[in-house]
């Protein structure tokens, strides 16, 4: 009889940080007390808070212990699971309150949440089948085989109100409406696993931790549009994810969830993996399907749409992860309670991947339209070091910035858009007043320059002309000009790219240019950088209150710039100086800054 | 993107050669299964050599002009070989605010190598990657299969140091 449950995070954030070396020495430690019988050890897909991994839940006290080290192990199973002494040091400090242990749900982090997509991520292993079909799984496919008509599935999710999470927001159930339709002797389902905007990770954590809600979904989605063959296609970034995802599905073939006539109703579907190789472009549909087919992964001019003429040349169906992973739950609770959630023309919930300058990094789920200061400041737990908050990015390379100023916004498609930013898959990066937004500019166009693949001249030429633009002005030797042609540019490869990255591109420099166009003109016309990024616009100072006058800086400054007498502050010669940052280096009273 | 080619003499093995056209067999009956060889092809040799893309264009009954665009256009194939460790640092959003690009330059400034260059001796080489999805470690890089997050420019040394037996 098992009598204690521990879950420890599967997912890469905590394998990255030795989860797997725990759960090798837990299951060690248990034999050797003798407690491998009583309790049991799962390893589950990831809990979201990956600030704190690695992650360990004790159950059925529930208590959360973070940062779990291998040398923690011992104490935890003699103290905690033998002789039922909770090892306090190691809980999460916001489930403590006055010696009590509160529910996970009631933190700061988890309690705005409502997990949708990520319902059973951190909760059920992912490995075993088993365990998915305890927590309702395969329960949508069977009642959409058995008791609906595909145009009645095509409906339901018509009706929920859901829109795409991979970016531009297209409704589902028009996108499975367009396809249905349309005679051809195959038709395809896909699924866009290449989570390419850095900074996002909702999908690789729905792949790592519920891998038979994809499957469950894509064959829902195979029976509304009348197709047998399913492809996903998966990062080759993401092995862990790839490794369980195969598990499953073959586990599902095994159980009969796929192949030959699913639960007897004469509908056959089956799926493939293919694995991407890293091209961002390749989450633009036509490119998807293009490199599925075996080449390099260039997007054809639409129309055709896929829904028309995808992959193959056939009618097809591509969502992303997180689109899928609503579906099931969509089908078994109804369009209603579906479209309760979220505002007029967002329904549902959204995952975003918190990261940057923010206490607690992670994966959160929030209903659509919570304001970016609820997830900023209470989900979040707000900026660490005291530092003030100045935007958040969302939408990566496509997308733009949200300033400080409109952190009351509402989070939805539609005012994102509003806002020259864009959902897109939902990376939400959090920047304080360090980071220099001409310089987030030029880290956004350094990639889509080395991602543009090259087919189409505005896309190809256009991003690397802004590059030099946004260089030169960051080196310090912009013009007002530049500025404008800036705009100029933009504008003009937005609207003449042939696909989503060529026509988003520009984004993150309008936005900035937009909320931020103080910081260009500083770099243009004080030679500054204020955040004090751009290395050839800082320059050395020396605080007289702290020089002591010891001339260690003088005698190592390798072009004489610095000069002082004994025992007086010094003073460094800014137009000799050559900013090789000896001095710093030196400095033993930190009088010396660079700003 | 471009890619470096590397200059050095391909030393693949008679065994290597058996492995690769045992994946071309598997597949070679459906030519978009291309990728999948390819990346087969670079398990097994570590990198993509002109010559294994020869053999895997005979294999797969495509031109080879097809499979060197293929290797070319994604980043993932490498058209010259890894080091013995390969240091790989995480440019994502995530990392980078919280000033990845500083690491990888003192990485850089130490082995004396840039992005996509292996060490002469052949025991380093440095990639810069896109996200590896540990955002919450920010900021992270990878030593072959061993992960450090939450770095600053000063843990450099120390790690490095760690692979220099």
């Amino acid at each position: 009889m098992v009598r204690s449950h521990i879950l420890v995070c599967g997912g890469t954030g905590c394998t990255s940080s030795n989860s797997l070396k725990i759960i090798e020495v837990l299951e060690q430690e248990l034999s050797k007390q003798g407690l491998a019988e009583e309790v049991k050890v799962v390893q589950t897909g990831c809990f979201g808070l990956c600030a704190l991994g690695p992650i360990m839940i004790v159950y059925p006290e529930g208590c959360f212990y973070s940062m779990v080290q291998v040398e923690d192990i011992p104490e935890i199973v003699s103290e905690h699971l033998l002789k039922g002494r909770i090892v306090t040091r190691l809980l999460y400090e916001e489930t403590v309150d006055q010696d009590q242990i509160k529910s996970l749900n009631d933190t700061d982090f988890y309690k705005k949440q409502v997990r949708v997509a990520l319902r059973n991520c951190g909760v059920i292993n992912p490995e075993s089948i088993e365990e998915y079909i305890a927590y309702d799984g395969y329960q949508a496919l069977a009642k959409c085989l058995l008791e609906y008509t595909p145009e009645q599935v095509i409906q339901v999710v018509s009706d929920s109100g859901l829109r795409g999470r991979g970016g531009g927001g297209f409704p589902t159930g028009r996108k499975w409406a367009l396809t249905a339709p349309n005679k051809a002797p195959q038709k395809y389902v896909v699924c866009n696993a290449d989570e390419g905007d850095p900074g996002a990770f909702m999908d690789r954590s729905v792949l790592e931790g519920d891998p038979h809600c994809l499957i469950e979904a894509m064959t829902i989605a195979g029976y509304a549009i009348g197709a047998t063959k399913g492809f996903v296609y998966v990062r080759a970034e993401y092995p862990i994810a790839v490794k369980r995802l195969q598990m499953a599905i073959d586990k599902a073939r095994k159980h009969g969830l796929l192949g030959k006539n699913i639960f007897d109703s004469g509908f056959d579907f089956d799926l493939e993996i293919r694995l991407g190789a890293g091209a961002f472009v390749c989450g633009e549909e036509t490119a998807l399907m293009t490199s599925i087919e075996g080449n390099r992964g260039e997007p054809r001019p639409r129309p055709p749409y896929p829904a028309v003429k995808g992959l193959y040349g056939m009618p097809t169906v591509e969502n992303n992860v997180e689109t899928f992973a609503n579906i099931p739950q969509i089908i078994l609770n109804g369009a209603e309670w579906f479209a309760s959630m979220g505002t007029e023309k967002s329904k549902g919930t959204k995952v975003f991947a918190l990261g940057g300058k923010i206490k607690h990094t992670g994966l959160v789920e929030i209903p659509m339209g919570t304001t970016l200061r609820e997830i900023v400041e209470e989900i979040g737990g707000g900026i660490p070091n005291g530092k003030k908050f100045k935007a958040a990015q969302t939408g990566g390379p496509s997308g733009g910035c949200i300033p400080a100023s409109l952190i009351d916004t509402a989070i939805d498609y539609d005012n994102l858009i509003a806002l020259g930013c864009m959902m897109g898959s939902g990376g939400l990066i959090v920047m304080d007043e360090d980071t220099c937004m001409v310089d987030i500019a030029k880290f956004f166009l350094d990639f889509t320059v080395e991602e543009s693949c090259g087919k189409c001249t505005p896309c190809r030429v256009g991003t690397k002309r802004l590059y030099e633009k946004i260089e030169k002005i960051t080196n310090g030797n912009g013009t007002m000009d530049d500025i404008d042609e800036l705009e100029e540019l933009c504008n003009y490869i937005k609207t003449n790219s042939l696909c989503g990255l060529g026509q988003t591109a520009p984004n993150p420099v309008l936005s900035t240019l937009h909320f931020f166009r103080d910081e260009y003109i500083a770099h243009v016309k004080d030679k500054k950088c204020p955040a004090g990024v751009c290395k050839s616009l800082l320059q050395y100072f020396i605080i007289a209150d702290k020089c002591k006058g010891c001339t260690a800086c003088s005698r190592v400054c390798p072009v004489d710039a610095i000069s002082g007498s004994v025992k007086k502050p010094h003073e460094i010669d800014t137009s000799k100086c050559i900013k090789c940052g000896a001095c710093m280096e030196k400095c033993k009273f930190g009088a010396i800054v660079k700003r | 993107m471009k890619k470096k080619i590397s200059t050095i003499p391909f030393m693949g093995t008679a065994e290597q050669e058996q492995l690769l056209l045992k994946v071309i067999d598997t597949y070679h009956d459906d030519p978009s299964n291309l990728m999948t060889v390819m990346h087969e092809a670079q398990g097994i040799y570590g990198y993509l050599p002109f010559e294994v893309q020869q053999m895997i264009a005979d294999g797969m009954n495509v031109p080879l002009e097809k499979v060197y665009g293929v290797a070319t256009f994604y980043s993932q194939f490498s058209l010259s070989p890894k080091g013995a460790y390969n240091i790989s640092v995480c440019l994502g959003t995530a990392c980078y605010v919280k000033g990845s690009g500083d690491i990888f330059d003192r990485i850089s400034e130490r082995l004396g190598i840039g992005a996509d260059e292996c060490t002469q001796d052949g025991k380093f080489s440095l990639t810069a990657c896109r996200c590896i999805g540990a955002c919450g470690l920010a900021p992270v890089i990878t030593v072959n299969d061993d992960v450090y997050g939450r770095l600053t420019v000063d843990d450099i040394d120390g790690i490095l140091e760690k692979y220099n037996d």
